[in-house]
């Protein structure tokens, strides 16, 4: 088969051709090694390409065939690995300066898992450091571009996941989505991006964030892919206390059906009007529309505490980062500053804390010290926690009266890179409608749902179901799916520059 | 809790703390309790004897190479994530039963944040507004001169957290961080369990205030012991107990400000500051000052304390509950199993041995004096009279004990080997001298007592034809002394009895030896 061919090919069918022996993993592997090599250097996907081990990787999955093993389906379709879980061959630094180089000696879970099922890493990629930001700006090692338009974001914190498997450098990735970091990339790159029930993937060897809320998830070009990917690295794991021990929701046999006839969907009223780009909400509209020709029953629903769900975001947050990043101390691993041998272990602890963190991540350390400190605490961190409950109870509320929640998944499409780096604010909105399912612990997807005519650029729709009732996204995004397929020709991403 | 304060130097200029101990003026004991009233509390942490850590699965065993027990979660490596050990859960729920506490249904862990190179992750999982156990009490007795009085001491909290590693300070004159070239860390400790358990104000103690500190840390450490929770080796620093003290004028009714001293590491000591700390706040107070709310650490070698960091100065630890770990929900079923199987407690067992033992008041409180009584009940256990038990363990080895400045248990002896050398004398195969000769072998690690006897050649010399030699020699060698008591002057058998020990190296049996020397002399007996 031809690499143009392999890399069109979509990872389900890709892991078919490899069991079919129509190709063989070391084959699809150089196929996109060579893709990346060819436009990496335009869009920054990647922080490490390690195409020794990945073909190493690949040969193992040929071998085993050739031995007459069962082949799971997506053995021998290269991935490529956001940089915030551990990989014991290869350097993990959740894009800091204060990791730089460092090789971690174990693997996380989601490596593990994605190694089992066959998965090639082909390498590591960019994101924003210690995934905080929606735009990869962030990245102590220089911004990801967006394949669509190399002049703008490719969402954040997951921008290398979403830009390598929007460019065809990969068919698959990993993300992670702390308050919207896999579904905003997903959406402004005009792909597929699921952010699990919270406990439903294992954050065991993720560099954590916000630790009740990080989520790793799949990012794909279709809903089938992504629901491969999704139950490939999903379920529980004893290793980490907050996994779900529960079977992984049949999110495979939901993207397959992709049906909605008599599905109850509900559009939350609060994510409209004001900040919201005409042409998103235009192509969301569209969309419901769509859905609703399908058989299924629209209605519009309240979720009053979701508009507290941002501000209690950026306070539990930053209160949790601030905790979790004070590890990075100089002391064991990673980057040292000042020792001279004259200075104390305090004053090296604090001189590479300076220099390690960048200045988002700083600002989000100070933001939760200060949150938590004795005296502001109930104000700050007791009352977020306040408004999480609420919201969980907005969505238990909601969900006796529908089946799904959707939403534009973001406010606006891909806004320019630099345009927002000088005003925090303006950042932090891109999550304004991905936050709420993070703080209830929900399951969520986006799907795309067309170009916004204004600029051209994909416009993703956001379908939010309840605990560990992920098939339920996945049902309805692929209903969509192959619904806009048909409208559109094809695929949505063959109208990307970047398009095979 | 915090091991050590102060800064850990990586280089050779160190700065740390104010460290000014010289000065205080110390008002006599007697004294101070005349015009003052001493308010107690502490907090005790006790390293738990499990075999994996807190959070993770490493190994505990102390003594390990640096840094040998280790992994990524207790190295915190970025990623990793804490699991509870559950071993140590259900030690902690024992020991809040045994303490008469109540057991949360539900309880957190929370991150206490301040950052300290021995600790990894720069925040210690403990937990803060939720305690497992609270609100319980533990029953102490202080013998006085008018006897033995009791003090019911309240528990406030019992609860869980990690250790920290261990940091020393090398180069500089005295081992600590002041004037150190550099500092190195062993992280085989941190991670390990342990239990803080804290008193609510022990009031109304007067100047008995030292000796009933101790009885409860005493007993608490009995507690943990018969619990099998942890074997409480303080030499190891496995029981580790901050003493905070405080004085109020006689008569007067608000407490004064306390001082905390912290890692007191023995029983002895703990009495020691306490009284020390009684002497010097009176002094401040006498003065007209007012006491400092500070950390102070006791110097073993002066039994004084000297100033550490200042509560002014002290830390906002920004506790919160941890988002890592799921909440510690024991349900009132386990609850109930679990006190159900307590072992036999320690104060019950002194009732009990009292009675089996057929002991009087004053030889119940030697034996708990002398921290003997599991090791007598268990040598008694191994087969030997309680009596014969005891008199072992309250001279002999509690001499050697002393002699070596250890712990009665920490004698490298077990009950078991004890009770071998007490069969060994009744069945005539040692003397008493022998068998002390025998003691001393086994605690010189020869082995165990038959191996020593063996080894060392001091089984008793009752073999009547050897023995026969020594006594015909002995009746040959003094023809005067053999002359007398054929005469009828038994008495001046002693003599002869006194030759053949000589001659035997001691290892005759002397009895025999005497009834052989008047067979022999025709003098009867
Ligand atoms: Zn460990």
């Amino acid at each position: 088969m031809l690499s143009g061919d392999l890399i069109r090919l979509t990872a389900a069918e890709l892991g078919a051709a490899i069991r079919d022996g129509e190709t063989s993993a070391v084959e699809a592997t150089q196929s996109y090694l060579d893709r990346v090599a060819a436009v990496d250097g335009d869009i920054h996907a990647f922080l490490h390409v390690d195409a020794d081990a990945a073909l190493e990787q690949a040969r193992a999955v040929d071998a085993r065939r050739a031995e007459g093993a069962e082949l799971g389906p997506l053995a021998g379709v290269p991935i490529a690995h956001k940089d915030v879980f551990t990989t014991r061959d290869m350097p993990t630094t959740a894009a800091s300066r204060i990791l730089e180089g460092w090789r971690p000696p174990y693997d996380a879970t989601v490596t593990e898992r994605l190694r089992a099922a066959g998965l090639v890493i082909l390498g590591k990629t960019n994101m924003d450091e210690f995934a905080m930001g929606s735009s990869t700006e962030n990245s102590a090692f220089g911004p990801t571009a967006n394949p669509w338009d190399v002049s703008r974001i490719p969402g954040g914190s997951s921008g290398g996941s979403s830009a390598a498997v929007a460019a065809f450098e990969a068919p698959l990735a990993t993300g992670t989505d702390t308050g919207g970091s896999i579904r905003q990339p997903a959406a402004v790159c005009g792909l597929v991006g699921a952010k699990p029930t919270y406990g439903g993937s294992s954050r065991y060897g993720l560099i954590a964030f916000a630790s009740s809320l990080d989520t790793p998830g799949p990012f794909a070009r279709n809903v089938l892919d992504a629901a491969l990917l999704h139950e490939a690295f999903s379920g529980h794991d004893p290793r980490d206390s907050t996994s779900i021990d529960a079977p992984v929701p049949p999110v495979v046999e939901a993207a397959r059906r992709g049906d909605v006839d008599g599905l109850r969907v509900g559009i939350v009223r609060e994510f409209a009007g004001e900040g919201y780009q005409t042409g998103v909400l235009q192509r969301f509209t569209e969309a419901v529309e769509v859905l609703e020709s399908l058989g299924a029953k629209v209605v519009e629903v309240s979720c009053p505490s979701f508009r507290s769900a941002l501000a209690a975001y950026y306070l539990i947050a930053p209160s949790e980062c601030s905790s979790n990043l004070a590890r990075f101390d100089a002391m064991r691993y990673g980057l040292r500053s000042g020792d001279d041998g004259t200075r104390s272990a305090e004053e090296v602890m604090a001189l590479t804390r300076a220099e390690g963190f960048g200045p988002e991540v700083k600002r989000r350390i100070i933001l939760g010290t200060y949150a938590l400190s004795s005296g502001y605490y109930d104000a700050y961190y007791g009352s977020a926690q306040q408004v999480r409950t609420l919201i969980k109870r907005d969505f238990d509320a909601a969900f006796e009266h529908v089946d799904v929640l959707v939403s534009p998944t973001t406010p606006t499409t891909a806004f320019p890179l630099g345009e927002r780096v000088d005003d925090p604010m303006a950042m932090y909105l891109a999550d304004l409608c991905t936050i709420p399912a993070n703080l209830a612990g929900n399951a969520a997807l986006s799907v795309p749902c067309g170009l916004a005519p204004e600029d051209g650029l994909p416009v993703g729709l956001q379908i939010m179901a309840p605990v560990l009732a992920d098939d339920r996204t996945y049902r309805v995004g692929a209903a969509l799916e192959t619904a806009l397929r048909d409208r559109w020709g094809g695929d949505l991403l063959a109208r990307s520059p970047y398009a095979v | 809790m915090e091991t050590e304060t102060g800064s850990a130097a990586m280089g050779s200029a160190v700065t740390s703390g104010p460290a000014t101990g010289g000065g205080s003026v110390l008002v006599d004991y007697d004294d101070a309790l005349a015009r003052y009233e001493p308010v107690l509390g502490l907090e005790t942490h006790v390293e738990l004897g499990t075999r994996s850590k807190m959070f993770c699965s490493c190994a505990t065993a102390f003594g390990a190479e640096p840094n040998t027990q280790v992994c990524p979660v207790c190295l915190a490596l970025p990623g990793s994530l804490p699991v509870v050990n559950g071993t140590a859960v259900e030690s902690a729920v024992r020991l809040g039963l045994a303490l008469n506490c109540s057991i949360a249904s539900w309880c957190r862990f929370a991150r206490k944040n301040y950052f300290y190179p021995d600790m990894p992750k720069n925040y210690q999982i403990s937990q803060y507004d939720e305690p497992l156990c609270t609100n319980g009490h533990l029953d102490v007795t202080v013998d006085t001169p008018e006897g033995p009085r009791e003090f019911r001491i309240e528990i406030e909290r019992v609860h869980m957290e990690e250790d920290t590693g261990k940091t020393s300070h090398v180069g500089g004159a005295t081992g600590r961080i002041h004037g150190a070239e550099y500092s190195i860390v062993d992280y085989n400790r941190a991670g390990i369990p342990l239990l803080e358990i804290v008193t609510k104000p022990i009031e109304h103690t007067g100047d008995l205030a030292p000796l009933v500190a101790r009885a409860y840390v005493s007993e608490l450490r009995d507690l943990v012991r018969a619990l099998g929770i942890s074997d409480v080796r303080m030499e190891e620093g496995s029981l580790r107990c901050d003493v905070n003290v405080s004085l109020m004028p006689r008569g007067g009714t608000e407490w004064g400000i306390r001082s905390e001293t912290k890692n007191v590491n023995s029983l002895r000591s703990v009495e020691r500051a306490v009284r020390y700390e009684i002497q010097r706040h009176a002094g401040v107070l006498d003065a007209g000052g007012r006491v400092v709310q500070e950390t102070r650490h006791f110097q073993e070698h002066s039994g004084s304390t000297v100033s550490g960091r200042s509560k002014e100065e002290a830390q906002d630890y920004r506790y919160f509950p941890d988002p890592d770990l799921v909440p510690v929900a024991p349900s009132a079923e386990w609850v109930e199993e679990l006190r159900a199987a307590l072992p036999e407690l320690p104060a019950a067992k002194r009732r009990r041995v009292k009675a089996e033992w057929g002991l009087s008041d004053e030889e119940l409180r030697d034996l708990v004096n002398a921290d003997a009584i599991d090791l007598v009940a268990a040598t008694v256990e191994a087969g030997a009279p309680s009596g014969d038990a005891r008199k072992w363990w309250l001279n002999e080895l509690s001499r050697r004990a002393t002699e070596n400045e250890v712990e009665l248990a920490a004698l490298p002896i077990t009950p078991a080997q004890v009770a071998r050398v007490i069969a060994l004398v009744a069945e005539g195969a040692l003397t008493n001298k022998l068998a002390r000769q025998v003691v001393e072998g086994v605690l010189a690690g020869e082995g165990d007592p038959d191996q020593v006897v063996e080894a060392r050649g001091l089984a008793v010399v009752s073999d009547d034809s050897a023995l026969g030699t020594a006594v015909d020699e002995a009746i040959a060698a003094n023809p005067d002394v053999a002359e007398k008591i054929r005469g009828g002057k038994v008495a001046a058998a002693g003599a002869l009895v006194g030759a053949v020990m000589k001659a035997t190296r001691g290892q005759a049996d002397a009895g025999r030896a005497r009834q052989l020397i008047l067979e022999r002399l025709g003098a009867g007996g």
